[in-house]
């Protein structure tokens, strides 16, 4: 670890002409960047931009084809996040590097003290990140078991880690993608102490408002090369929204049609399971509606979206598909009554990467007459409707049989799109159906849920992006420890209201 | 005699902690493995090539300490092996593990007839001595199991004291925990994974190859065919037993040793009236027996059996 | 160094890296030979006449390769689904017991009827033995590898259990084996005067049989997607664990038939040495095959030569024939690491 030198004209932090490349892919292409002392630099861009692979050249995971990067003036070797850590670079991981098995103690001082040690010294490590917790405001305990920290906290715990090994220059990848906007603005209150503090920081976003807020100069990568940069007092929104995405896209905005009959109905419906389970919620899903839920991730939209597939049945309430009540439930269940569900996860859930295109569209039906007779599977009308789907839904695919995981995202979610809205659904459970797709499929996914909707399905769009959720909606309800609010119409509340809902202020008094 | 009294006599006790002995060490080999995420099923025929390495370098005129050694050298050997296909090449650990085991055995075998072609009988070895640990030995009943054993014996016990302190205690211990349970984390702290989980498997294969030279430098005084006899797989099931700590999986062994010693017994006062091969049966029983009580409760290492790829999260 | 999957393998890099791994297993043997103060050369040469030199010499290994089809048909099933069935040799003890307990004049029927209705008996009793680890799995979270291992021993011992008590041989002269099976449920022999008998042709059927389920049929189809990704096979409505259910009957069920047919066809009775570790070697055989069902008869075809070829050779060299197990061993590995090579591409930097 170096400390700044006092020569303030000098970058703290330099990259030059970083190339890589994935194969046939540019990630990134000759790219340019300078970080100065006490700066926030923003790096904005799409999903696949090319933003986390810089961050991962900068951070040792990869190593660039070509350029250089320098930190105060000294190169840094590539390929070694250690060369990275002792220039005195911190990063902060979008997905945490914690292990839950270790305390808050054991997880900051990891990798800090001499491997061959034969004592790990717990009394100077505690005494430092009181310490630091003190000059930062940043309060943890350091003796609770990472496991049982929230994420707010899990998040200060990594700041931390950068801070207690001197870090001079932070790197935030997606900071607030897992915060409640109050979380968010206490992160940003704790960026503008350490950069007080002569820290350095660069802040990777998509999010415009964000940038908007925090950065002192934004730089927008594109296709994996500079699109442009701008220091943030002198742009606009607008202007960085079209760098961004370098062409004119109007993100579709779903026009109110009257509503039709309830669909799917959930009456003090309470769950058992992992995680973030229901509490008592009642939910109406109606023909021709966009049922949005907004929330923090984590406060029980993954058992909402469990329910409505059918991995688990309610533990206790009533549950009402199309005009009868449930009594069993699975998956299968489901789909017979005509639920299309596009889950949260494409790679791990929505498809099986190692099987081919082909196999993975007949996945929810291959019992259906049109697929199999007898127990065998017909492969030529499975390859038929491969092909259908990929020419219906405009998906890039070399062929039927090529291995699913081939796929880009945006395809791969086409894909899914096209095997769930095929069959004609009645009610459509769309749980994070854009995150971590570019503009152009965000826009494409979001035209055929509301043509899904004016078709008259009843449609629940679960999404942490606030915006997603308040464009697409006729209908909107905020989801918070396990609890709904009752539905709110479109533009009943204001954004600052929802974002105190999300925190889980004043849902009893919501209605 | 009847079956309760048995458990009051010292020869009762001093057995169980002889048959815990190769146990406690092949168990201490396989949780460090487990610990750092990697599960490795070559601990069978480790133990056999322990075995055999062990009491072959006596044979051949060594020194007893040498002959642990040498074996522990031979585990680590098939241990960097498995470690190379499993870490950096991220091979499944169900397979190259078996593939360690049936190679390490007809290995050893191999050698034993190369070694020697002609023998029908096993030549033997003057193996570890008991050494009584002064006045503590004297205590009754408890005093001869525990403090007149041979060294390898206390060596065991020691190997849990360290095995306890390093993972614990000790920086290193921190990280090796850390690359079992979520391996990004000791990337992005600058350490290397591949290197972490490598020794971690080289040692753990070491330990279980001593826990395979027990046998035939202290327990008995030459090699057989199949005397490991599934004692590795056993001490799979100790480790999920004692939830991956080394405290709770010494417990296991020792109970499940005492088990076995007391069916031994409980076998020659039954007289013959029930097979033999039901008590042979019971450890094996007792070990899946114990998986069902424990399989739901342990929390097991969530990086366990999931190779890990640089910069990958 | 990473790993980054290469998009569709060559078809040279799918030929080249196997005879890579031969090579490299050849290598390690050669040494050991050397070490045996042979010279590697004629050595092999001598394998290779046992395996295959004259006909007695094929016939030996076809029939040496019929339990392996059998154990290698399970593995590959069940490996396919991800159930990690190594406790082949217990279901193949298994079928034995059956074979022996039905075949010995407890049913009364004539061949034709008899001979299906006990390799059902043997097949439902193999299933089973795999349903428990299955079902220990699926309800309790018990890693089935260990289970099925330690099932190996305990099923070992009932044998020997079997073979002093209720089973014996009253004829015997005090050996632990069992009567011989009566001549109705005996497999015949392809060739008189040779010991190669219709087992084979029964585990070519069967290997024909898995090859149409996993290819042509929705269980086929389910158990590849449970293998692949349980999760997403569960989200899609396949029943996953009903799934390793089938799959646990149809592994052991297959496992089980090797001990039929060894009994049966080969041996005529039950003894403690039936398997020298045919369910163990079943494993590597369903590797070399890549879980492949018609890849399966000739990988086990392979090893048995290598098996029948060591144990001539031996006699005539004064290689210890273990060697054999040594060279089995080390083409597993070599051929997974050149399987992972050859769809992964290594980069340094």
């Amino acid at each position: 670890m170096s400390t700044a030198p006092s020569d303030s004209a000098q970058p703290v932090l330099r990259l030059s002409g970083i190339t890589k490349r994935f194969g046939a892919l540019v990630a990134n292409d000759a790219i340019d960047l300078t970080l100065e002392r006490g700066e926030v630099v923003a790096l904005l861009g799409e999903n696949g931009a090319g933003k986390t692979t810089l961050m991962n050249i900068l951070f040792g995971h990869y190593v660039a084809d070509e350029g250089s990067v320098t930190a105060f003036g000294q190169p840094i070797a590539p390929g070694d996040p250690r060369a990275a850590l002792d220039a005195g670079i911190g990063m902060v991981h979008q997905h945490f590097t914690l292990a839950d098995n270790m305390t808050v103690l054991e997880n900051i001082a990891l990798g800090t003290q001499s491997a061959w040690s034969w004592r790990f010294d717990r009394r100077g490590a505690r005494a430092r990140i009181a310490e630091l917790a003190r000059d930062f405001g940043l309060a943890v305990d350091p003796d609770k078991p990472v496991s049982a920290l929230a994420v707010g906290e899990r998040q200060r715990v990594e700041i931390l880690k950068a801070l207690y090994r001197e870090a001079r220059i932070l790197i935030l990848d997606e900071p607030t993608a897992v915060l409640t906007p109050g979380e968010t603005e206490a992160l940003f209150r704790t960026l503008k102490l350490l950069v007080a503090k002569g820290l350095s920081i660069i802040f990777i976003s998509h999010k415009l408002n964000e940038v908007m807020a925090v950065s002192d100069r934004v730089v927008v990568l594109r296709g994996g090369k500079v699109a442009g940069e701008r220091v943030t007092d002198e742009t606009t929104r607008q202007e960085l929204a079209a760098l961004m995405v370098g062409r004119e896209i109007v993100l579709p905005q779903a026009e109110p049609r009257a509503p039709g009959p309830v669909l799917l109905e959930l009456t003090g419906v309470s769950t058992n399971g992992e995680g973030t389970q229901l509490d008592d919620v009642s939910l109406e899903l109606r023909a021709g509606v966009i049922t949005g839920l907004a929330g923090v991730s984590g406060n029980g939209q993954g058992a909402i979206a469990d329910l409505l597939s059918g991995m688990i049945a309610p533990s206790g309430g009533t549950m009402v598909v199309a005009g009868e009540r449930i009594t069993e439930w699975s998956p299968r269940d489901a789909l017979a009554r005509g639920i299309a569900r596009i889950p949260e996860d494409r790679h791990a859930v929505g498809s099986i990467a190692d099987m081919s295109v082909m196999e993975n569209v007949i996945s929810e039906r291959y019992r259906d007459p049109q697929f199999s007779r007898r127990g065998l599977v017909d492969w030529h009308a499975a390859r038929a409707f491969a092909e259908k789907l990929v020419r219906d839904y405009e998906v890039k695919c070399p062929s039927p049989d090529a291995r699913i995981r081939l796929l880009s995202g945006g395809n791969m979610q086409k894909l899914i799109l096209g095997r769930a809205l095929d069959p004609q659904p009645v009610v459509i459970l769309a749980n994070q159906p854009t995150r971590g797709l570019d503009i152009g499929a965000v826009s494409y996914v979001h035209e055929r849920l509301i043509e899904a909707r004016d078709r008259g399905a009843a449609v629940l769009l679960i999404s942490e992006d606030l915006d997603e959720v308040l464009r697409l909606s006729d209908r909107v309800h905020v989801i918070s420890k396990g609890r709904l609010t009752p539905a709110f119409a479109r533009g009943e509340r204001s954004l600052a209201q929802l974002g105190e809902l999300m925190a889980g202020h004043g849902m009893e008094n919501a209605a | 005699m009847d079956a309760f009294e048995i458990l009051f006599t010292a020869s009762f006790w001093v057995a169980a902690i002889r048959i815990a002995s190769p146990l406690i060490f092949a168990t201490m080999g396989e949780l460090i493995c487990e610990r750092a995420g990697v599960l490795n099923l070559g601990i069978e025929g480790i133990m056999v090539a322990g075995a055999f390495a062990g009491w072959v370098t006596v044979y051949a005129g060594g020194d007893l300490w040498m002959g642990v050694a040498i074996a522990a050298l031979a585990g680590a050997m098939f241990g960097l092996l498995h470690g190379t296909l499993t870490v950096p090449l991220g091979l499944s650990q169900h397979v190259v593990g078996i593939g360690i085991t049936l190679l390490a055995t007809s290995l050893t075998y191999f050698t034993y007839r190369v070694v020697l072609p002609q023998v029908s009988s096993p030549p033997r070895i003057e193996p570890f001595r008991n050494w009584a640990v002064p006045y503590l030995s004297d205590i009754p009943i408890l005093g001869p199991a525990l403090f007149n054993q041979t060294p390898l014996t206390y060596l065991a016990f020691v190997t849990v004291a360290v095995v306890a302190w390093v993972l614990y205690r000790t920086p290193l211990g921190l990280a090796v925990r850390a690359a079992g349970e979520n391996p990004a984390a000791v990337e992005a702290q600058g350490m290397s994974v591949t290197a972490i989980r490598m020794g971690a498997v080289m040692v753990g294969s070491a330990l279980m190859a001593v826990g395979g030279a027990f046998l035939t430098m202290s327990a008995f005084n030459s090699f057989f065919f199949e005397m490991v006899n599934g004692r590795g797989w056993i001490c799979i099931a100790l480790v999920v037993f004692g939830s991956w700590r080394p405290g709770k999986a010494l417990l296991g062994a020792i109970l499940f040793a005492a088990f076995d010693a007391y069916q031994v017994r409980l076998q020659q006062i039954t007289g013959g009236v029930v097979p033999y091969q039901i008590f042979l049966m019971m450890p094996y029983v007792l070990s899946i027996l114990a998986l069902v009580v424990m399989a739901r409760r342990a929390t097991y290492p969530k990086a366990l059996m999931i190779p890990y790829q640089k910069g990958e999260r | 160094m990473r790993l980054e999957a290469k998009p569709r393998p060559s078809m040279a890099m799918l030929v080249l890296y196997p005879v890579g791994a031969v090579a490299v297993t050849l290598v390690v043997t050669s040494l050991l030979v050397l070490a045996a103060g042979a010279s590697p050369l004629p050595v092999f040469v001598l394998v290779a006449k046992g395996a295959a030199g004259s006909q007695f010499a094929l016939l030996e290994t076809l029939t040496r390769a019929t339990p392996l089809i059998f154990t290698g048909l399970a593995v590959a099933v069940a490996f396919r689904a991800k159930l990690w069935n190594i406790g082949a040799e217990a279901q193949l003890y298994i079928g034995g017991v059956v074979t022996v307990v039905l075949g010995t004049g407890a049913l009364p029927l004539p061949a034709p009827i008899l001979i299906p209705v006990i390799m059902i008996a043997v097949m439902v009793a193999g299933g089973l033995m795999l349903l428990g680890p299955a079902i220990l799995k699926t309800r309790f979270g018990v890693d089935e590898v260990v289970t099925t291992l330690l099932l190996n021993f305990i099923v070992l011992l009932f044998v020997s259990m079997l073979l002093e008590g209720v089973l014996k041989d009253p004829m015997g002269l005090g050996w632990p084996q069992s009567q011989m099976v009566a001549a109705d449920a005996r497999l015949p022999r392809i060739i008189q005067g040779r010991r190669f008998h219709y087992g084979f042709v029964i585990a070519l059927v069967a290997a024909f049989a898995i090859w149409f389920i996993m290819k042509k049929t929705t269980l086929g189809y389910e158990m590849r997607a449970v293998g692949h990704n349980p999760q997403a096979a569960r989200f899609a409505g396949i029943p996953v664990n009903g799934v390793l259910m089938k799959t646990a009957l149809i592994s052991g069920g297959l496992a089980a038939l090797a001990g039929f047919s060894e009994v049966a066809g080969l041996k005529g009775n039950l003894t403690l040495d039936l398997s020298p570790g045919f369910g163990y070697t079943g494993i590597v055989v369903a590797m070399l095959a890549m879980l492949n069902p018609l890849g399966v008869v000739a990988a086990a075809i392979f090893v048995a030569g290598i098996f029948v070829g060591a144990d001539a050779m031996s006699r005539a060299a004064g290689v210890p024939s273990y060697i054999a197990d040594v060279m089995v061993a080390t083409s597993l590995l070599t051929m997974v690491t050149a399987i992972m090579l050859s769809r992964y591409r290594i980069r340094w930097r």
